[in-house]
């Protein structure tokens, strides 16, 4: 039983990760159609920022907001310099499609080269704002930790925060708007192309949130968070990829499940199990266990 | 007209393939062991990005996982020959069919998705399967296993190196998995693939089974993956995780991007430039004073960029290579 | 010269030439008709005028102030307002959503609490249905939502596609009476696109018939409709 509660503790720990990188993935699918792989890198490159910040002065909350703040200008520079590009040039032909797909795509290799470039290959500490060490309840100690928790109270905290500015200011209605009907929006009057680039902007926010969260439990490397980016994916997909909440959901089924393979079956499944989970959501409840009406063939 | 002009235009294109083969072996004579073994590189980049021209160009799917399955044809063709001893050519045939065999399980997957979900799914493949073998210790772990292919005959004389017989190896697999796909293409499957492709409403009215070509087409691009990748492995000489990075899966879509998606021709270009690249970055990494970060970095900063620039810019490839 | 001028307008889809040469005026406050057959370039003329579709030649005016190829939103911004055809609004959005959208941008917002009481007033059905999601209304109600959404603009220039298209007899009158009071009492200049000639003329001050992208006429609507010519060739009875 004792077993059973620290695995779901330390699922919802992993799974709130998962689900601020889902929350990423789909900011951005809703107001561009386009799974913007580059995500990781954004992300990344805001986490080393934070790296820099506390190298300098050995404050994490002072690396945290800067952490946020780059990865939300970061995102809004993609859109503004690649994305919007991209949508203006109407492709037509074989690539078409899948255009945007693999210029985000050249996007993460190319700050990935840039990160390599400018803080080289190695792996780093990051340091812990506090500590890994379990809780302790008399004589036992649990493997959920304050950092655990701290994961899991801000993620709460960032999930509260969108969901307030989505569901109850002008700005959420815009972006709403803009996501659903963009030419809708545009005739009522509001600035989809601006809009669009806050929501990158905020997707940037929330990949750089969950990069400076999990670095302290794992090490800083150029490419420490493609397999979060993996499962962010999986999150998203679980969530039915259009719903916010879906992302936040998915994270947490995603997270739990992971944990209770890693705790009772073995350490080295979880990446199949991932990977399993991914292709039955896909074959069996294609719009998400959390589903939404669009076909996922659009 | 097609109809009529099929004829000649194949014979043609048997004609130049063969043109091809000789030059290559020629020119194979003459140049340094290291331009040789780029050479053989060359081809094993080359199946690898027919095998996107096949499944993007003409089926319209997208995989970033190729990688990934180039991976499980090299392990197949190392673990055929290291534990029952197979022949070459016939560890080759084992990968193609292993990494079939995975890709139709995936194409089953693929065929009812399409644009994200088949982006995302391929990609986590290509971050997860090659890692997998690190766990499992039949595939080596972290060191791998070796593969051997053996010396080269005696009767090709005695500077005659290893790497001339990679080449020669690689480079006749090229040519003729090249030639295949280009029939493929050109036979009843490409024109449904394509029909699919651009018009699936059409198609599906015309009687073509979208789904089941999609099926095959992932079926048929995975095979040809798994030949990349054990070719791959015999130049190695071994097979690794890190062999198959997500760098890997990435080059040939930029490789196949290069060379404009439609044109098998292409390929040949588009590998040409994905070798070139690392060659090229060195020689200005050691210019710049070459730090490891600079040597480390600098060819995949020119290969994104590149992607990058060919696809918003060049969606279709270079007017060059354009019929 | 005030009101809406359009001189030699040219749009293209592409190879498709959908406006061609086309010129009339529209005077301030006047409620114009725009009338033709399926393909005809009403939706591209509209579109045009509302910066969604860019012009290769010609002009279009609205107080003497160009309006091509300009940014939709800011379009709007200035007074001109498109309802697009099919019943445009967001149905992931709540009715009231729906509403509030021309008013976010709007510095004045005790005019936006005051337009959005006056169409509620208006098509009182959407007060009852505030917080619904407007995929549950129906065709009809879609259609006083989108034009609800348009007024609280505050527009100068409207211009609707089709407001009638798939609706019922009974509601199309209600939706034809309701644009008619709204331009006397918000003083509007109205572009209105429609099939269903005859309604449209009734109400209109003047008509503008195009047929394959070029004008055929243009006249005051009493006149069109009594013309037997015009009536048998456009108006299809
Ligand atoms: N997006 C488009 N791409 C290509 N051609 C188009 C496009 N939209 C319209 N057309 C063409 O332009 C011409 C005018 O179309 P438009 O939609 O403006 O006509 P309409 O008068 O609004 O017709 P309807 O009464 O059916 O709505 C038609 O020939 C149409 O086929
Ligand atoms: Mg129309």
């Amino acid at each position: 039983m004792e077993r059973f509660i620290n695995t779901i503790l330390i699922g919802i720990s992993g799974g709130s990760i998962y689900g601020l990188m889902a929350l990423a993935l789909v900011l951005v699918w809703r107001s561009t159609r386009v799974v913007n792989f580059a995500q990781a890198g954004q992300a990344i490159l805001s986490t080393y920022i934070g790296y820099v910040v506390i190298s300098h002065t050995n404050n994490y909350w002072l690396a945290f907001p800067v952490a946020v703040i780059s990865g939300a200008l970061i995102g809004a520079l993609v859109d503004i310099l690649l994305i919007r590009i991209m949508v203006k040039r109407a492709h037509q032909g074989p690539v078409a499609a899948i255009a945007p797909v693999i210029a985000t795509l050249g996007l993460l290799g190319l700050i990935r080269a840039v990160v390599g470039l400018i803080w080289g290959g190695d792996l780093r500490q990051f340091k812990l704002p506090v500590t890994n060490h379990g809780f302790t309840f008399g004589h036992t100690t649990i493997p959920f930790a304050p950092i655990n928790l701290l994961i899991v109270v801000i993620t709460f905290l960032v999930m509260l925060i969108f969901a307030l500015i989505f569901q109850r200011t002008n700005l959420g209605l815009a972006l709403r708007a803009s996501a659903y009907q963009p030419e809708i929006a545009r005739l009522s009057g509001i600035r989809v192309d601006l809009t669009r680039t806050i929501g990158w902007a905020f997707a940037g926010s929330a990949g750089a949130i969950a990069g400076i969260l999990v670095t302290p439990t794992n090490y800083l490397a150029p490419n420490s968070l493609d397999l979060l980016l993996v499962s962010g994916f999986v999150a998203a997909v679980i969530g039915g990829l259009e719903s916010l909440v879906g992302a936040a959901v998915g994270g947490l089924i995603l997270g739990i499940g992971l944990a209770f393979v890693l705790e009772y079956v073995s350490s080295s499944l979880a990446f199949p199990a991932a990977f399993m989970v991914l292709i039955a959501v896909l074959l069996v409840k294609p719009a998400g266990l959390i589903g939404s009406k669009r076909s996922r063939n659009a | 007209m097609l109809r009529k002009n099929g004829g000649r235009n194949q014979l043609r294109a048997n004609l130049i393939f063969i043109a091809i083969g000789i030059v290559l072996f020629l020119v194979s004579n003459r140049v340094d062991e290291l331009r040789v073994y780029q050479g053989a590189t060359v081809a094993v980049y080359v199946v690898a990005i027919s095998s996107i021209i096949l499944l993007t160009g003409y089926s319209g799917q997208i995989s970033l996982g190729h990688g990934a399955l180039m991976a499980v044809g090299g392990y197949a063709a190392v673990l055929s020959r290291n534990d029952w001893h197979a022949p070459v050519w016939l560890s080759f045939v084992v990968a193609v069919l292993a990494a079939a065999l995975f890709g139709a399980i995936l194409g089953v997957a693929a065929g009812r998705l399409s644009g994200p979900y088949l982006a995302g799914t391929t990609l986590a493949l290509a971050v997860g399967l090659p890692s997998l073998a690190n766990q499992f210790s039949v595939l080596g772990g972290e060191q791998g296993l070796n593969y051997d292919v053996g010396q080269p005959p005696l009767s090709l004389g005695q500077d005659f190196t290893q790497y001339h017989w990679y080449f020669w190896i690689a480079g006749l697999a090229a040519l003729v998995m090249t030639w295949l796909v280009h029939n493929v293409l050109g036979s009843r499957y490409g024109r449904n693939w394509r029909a699919a492709r651009s018009n699936p409403t059409a198609a599906a009215l015309a009687g073509i089974h979208i789904g089941r070509s999609k099926i095959l087409a992932f079926t048929i691009s995975a095979g040809i993956a798994g030949l990349a990748g054990a070719l791959l492995a015999m130049t190695l000489s071994l097979v690794t995780p890190s062999a198959f990075p997500l760098a890997l899966s990435f080059a040939i879509v930029t490789g196949a991007v290069l060379a404009g998606v439609t044109l098998l021709t292409g390929s040949i270009v588009g590998a040409v430039v994905l070798v070139a690249i690392p060659e090229l970055t060195d020689a200005l990494a050691t210019h710049l004073g070459g730090s490891e970060r600079v040597t480390a970095n600098l060819p995949g900063l020119m290969m994104s960029a590149l992607l990058i620039v060919s696809v918003l810019f060049f969606p279709n490839g270079p007017r060059l290579f354009r019929r | 010269m005030s009101g809406l001028v359009i001189t030699n307008l040219e749009v293209n889809h592409g190879a498709i030439r959908a406006v061609r040469n086309l010129s009339f005026t529209v005077e301030s406050g006047q409620l114009a008709a725009v009338i033709g057959a399926n393909g005809a370039g009403k939706t591209t003329l509209l579109r045009a005028l509302s910066g969604l579709k860019h012009v290769h030649a010609g002009n279009a005016t609205w107080h003497e102030t160009s309006i091509i190829n300009k940014k939709p939103e800011n379009l709007v911004r200035s007074g001109i307002v498109h309802v697009s055809d099919g019943k445009a609004v967001i149905p992931e959005l709540s009715v009231k959503e729906n509403l509030a959208l021309s008013g976010i941008w709007r510095k004045d917002k005790k005019d936006v609490a005051r337009a959005t009481t006056e169409v509620l007033d208006l098509f009182p059905i959407l007060a009852a249905r505030l917080s619904q999601s407007a995929d549950s209304l129906s065709g009809g109600e879609r259609q006083m939502l989108a034009i609800g959404r348009a007024l609280i603009a505050r527009p100068s220039l409207l211009l609707l596609d089709e407001p009638s298209l798939g609706l019922a007899p009974l509601i199309i009158e209600q939706i034809f009476s309701a644009i008619n009071s709204l331009r006397h009492t918000y003083d509007l200049t109205v572009l209105l696109v429609e099939q269903n000639a005859t309604s449209a003329l009734q109400i209109a001050d003047i008509g503008i018939i195009i047929n394959l992208g070029e004008l055929v006429t243009v006249g005051p609507s009493h006149s069109l409709l009594n013309d037997p010519a015009l009536r048998a060739a456009y108006l299809g009875y």
